[in-house]
């Protein structure tokens, strides 16, 4: 049967497994192993080994990521933030893993904060998610009743205190630096990179911010081992992906799959092909950052790379598929307000250039498109591209808007040429 | 009405956790609103007194986050999600079938002060588009015909 270690203990619509429970299946053992029987920088060679890229959007390698961190000599306290910020319109994989078996994200948290020598972790998780806050506060509690956190744990001299930060609203949250000025009660804005969180994070300590599916990982893989780990995939990246599909499908939902499954297979086998009467057309398939890809596209494995090739991104895996009812010019106008909206206003190309997007889309849509637009709306996806703007923020959504005008141009110039839409 | 002595006690508590006290600006201003619907100026100068800013030092966190009322709300504040998956799925139906009922536009609020409508960002149910939250209740698979006995359970 195939793996799927981050979901083996989910059962929708029921609630968690509680400590007696996780236990009974063998959680925890691995916070034992790492916390007895390894040494930090063993922990981190290991999650290095295993190839496991950040499962939040961008990717980056999680073991690289620890290991930025400064030499023992600087004696600043050491900080690991788990971004519960779930917030990528499409997305919905984290919502899975924390409603369902917070005790996997405990025990992540652990093992990464003994591996990063972090005394204190906290998890920055989004206001709207409540089933997930009440789960994982009862989980936190019985960790703390339990000897799994707090001092001294096993015996170890390892002391990590957890907390539960829930948020308030704001896309911009899940930025890392964002986050960090959030938590600091301040007003989400990125921060100048660098220094990275690595350097100066949280309070100016060295800070460590990691997605949910990432942390979730990590006790399978000191479990098992790094070898193990990159079996469960199909290509170069390790392990299994929460991968999902929403839209027009006849069974939208979200699926462990081994690392580098189709698009395909997503789409067909899984959430069971589009509906009667509707046709693929079209897919972002990593959430509303990335760039759309085509029906021709659909054996492309989703992994970093193979997606990458193909001219968009992985993103968070969680795909949305748009169908041939369905506007795409509409479409792309309603992730440009989404992206509009949720600009913290910092950077002037961001704050005044998404509206600006926006409303050349919403006019277009309208019926009210000048000749000119799409060359305004090609520049502009140069003007806020990455490199010119403070943050990804704009770049992100310049993704699918430079995409859309590439493989949607003539629904665009129809919509000109007939001053209206025609789906309407 | 001025803070009792309770919220001034959960204030003190959240502040003394973090190197300096604005630090828990926006878990202070939750904890607020959580039992006063929302943060008035009276409330927001209190607040912002125990965690040692000025008023408009706290007032520029509270505005930029989206779930932090500045502005009264009714008894059930009713989130619905129009961002792209919903969107497919109907979400604008879903939204113009809460305007009819309930007789506001977003951003509004009920004259029997039952409901506030507002628009959020994707709920993460994309798999159950088109959704919206209630009062933290989160329901999916809607349309217009559904929403009555919805609204039923929020009196």
């Amino acid at each position: 049967m195939r793996e799927r270690p981050l979901t083996r203990n989910i059962r929708p619509g029921r609630p968690p497994p509680d400590l007696a429970a996780t236990l009974r299946v063998g959680g925890y053992q691995a916070a034992r192993r790492a916390l007895t029987r390894m040494d930090p920088a063993a922990v981190i060679a290991e999650v290095a080994a295993s190839g496991l890229r950040g499962r939040g959007g961008a990717g980056f390698p999680t073991g690289r990521k620890w290991s930025l961190l400064p030499k023992a000599e600087d004696r600043r306290p050491r900080v690991l933030v788990v971004n519960a910020d779930e917030m990528e319109p499409g997305t919905f994989k984290d919502r899975l893993l924390l409603e369902g078996d917070p005790h996997q994200i405990i025990e992540g948290a652990l093992i990464s904060a003994f591996a990063i020598g972090a005394g204190t972790a906290t998890i920055f998780l989004r206001a709207e998610y409540t089933l997930a806050a009440q789960a994982l506060a009862a989980a936190i509690a019985e960790a703390e009743a339990g000897g799994w956190l707090g001092r001294d744990i096993l015996g170890s001299g390892f002391s990590l205190e957890l907390r539960l930060h829930v948020s308030a609203g704001r896309y911009i949250c899940g930025e890392e630096t964002a986050l960090l000025s959030s938590l600091e009660g301040r007003r989400a804005i990125p921060r100048a990179k660098p220094p990275y969180p690595a350097a100066s994070g949280l309070w100016g300590d060295p800070t460590v911010v990691n997605n949910v599916e990432t942390i979730a990982n990590v006790p399978h893989i000191v479990a098992n081992g790094a070898e193990w780990f990159r079996g469960l995939a199909r290509g170069a990246d390790g392990g299994t992906k929460i991968y999902g599909a929403s839209g027009r499908v006849k069974r939208p939902g979200a699926w462990e799959l081994p690392m580098g499954t189709t698009i395909r297979e997503i789409v067909e086998d899984h959430a069971g092909g589009m509906r009667a009467g509707y046709r693929l057309r079209g897919l972002l398939p990593g959430g509303a950052s990335t760039d759309f890809l085509l029906a021709e596209h659909l054996d492309v494995a989703m992994d970093f790379a193979s997606v990458e090739k193909a001219g968009s991104r992985l993103g968070t895996g969680t795909m949305i598929i748009l169908d041939d009812r369905t506007c795409p010019v509409a479409m792309v106008h309603n992730l440009e307000r989404f992206f509009a909206r949720e600009s913290c206003g910092w950077c002037t190309p961001c704050r005044d250039g998404l509206p600006w997007v926006e409303r050349i889309l919403a006019a277009i849509e309208a019926g009210d498109g000048q000749p000119d637009d799409l060359a305004l709306l090609a520049w502009h996806t140069q003007a806020l591209g990455p490199g010119r703007t403070f943050c990804a923020h704009a770049p992100g959504a310049m993704e699918p808007l430079q995409s859309g005008l590439k493989h949607f141009r003539a629904d665009f110039e129809r919509h000109i040429a007939e001053g209206g839409c025609p789906w309407k | 009405m001025a803070l009792n002595a309770d919220e001034l006690a959960e204030i003190s508590r959240l502040a003394r956790r973090e190197p300096q006290p604005h630090g828990a600006a926006i878990e202070a201003l939750r904890a607020v609103q959580r039992r006063r619907g929302w943060i008035s100026d009276e409330t927001l100068g209190e607040v912002a007194q125990v965690l040692g800013m000025t008023a408009d030092e706290l007032d520029s966190v509270a505005t930029f986050y989206n779930l932090i009322f500045r502005r009264p709300v009714g008894r059930h504040v009713v989130l619905v999600c129009d961002s792209v998956s919903c969107w497919i799925m109907g979400c604008d139906e879903l939204r113009g079938g809460l305007e009819t009922r309930l007789g506001i536009a977003p951003g509004q609020t009920t004259p029997d002060g039952r409901f506030t409508l507002l628009p959020i960002v994707c709920l993460g149910a994309c798999d159950h588009a088109p959704a919206l939250m209630i009062d933290g209740d989160l329901h999916g698979d809607l349309d217009p015909a559904k929403l009555d006995r919805l609204l039923e359970d929020y009196r």
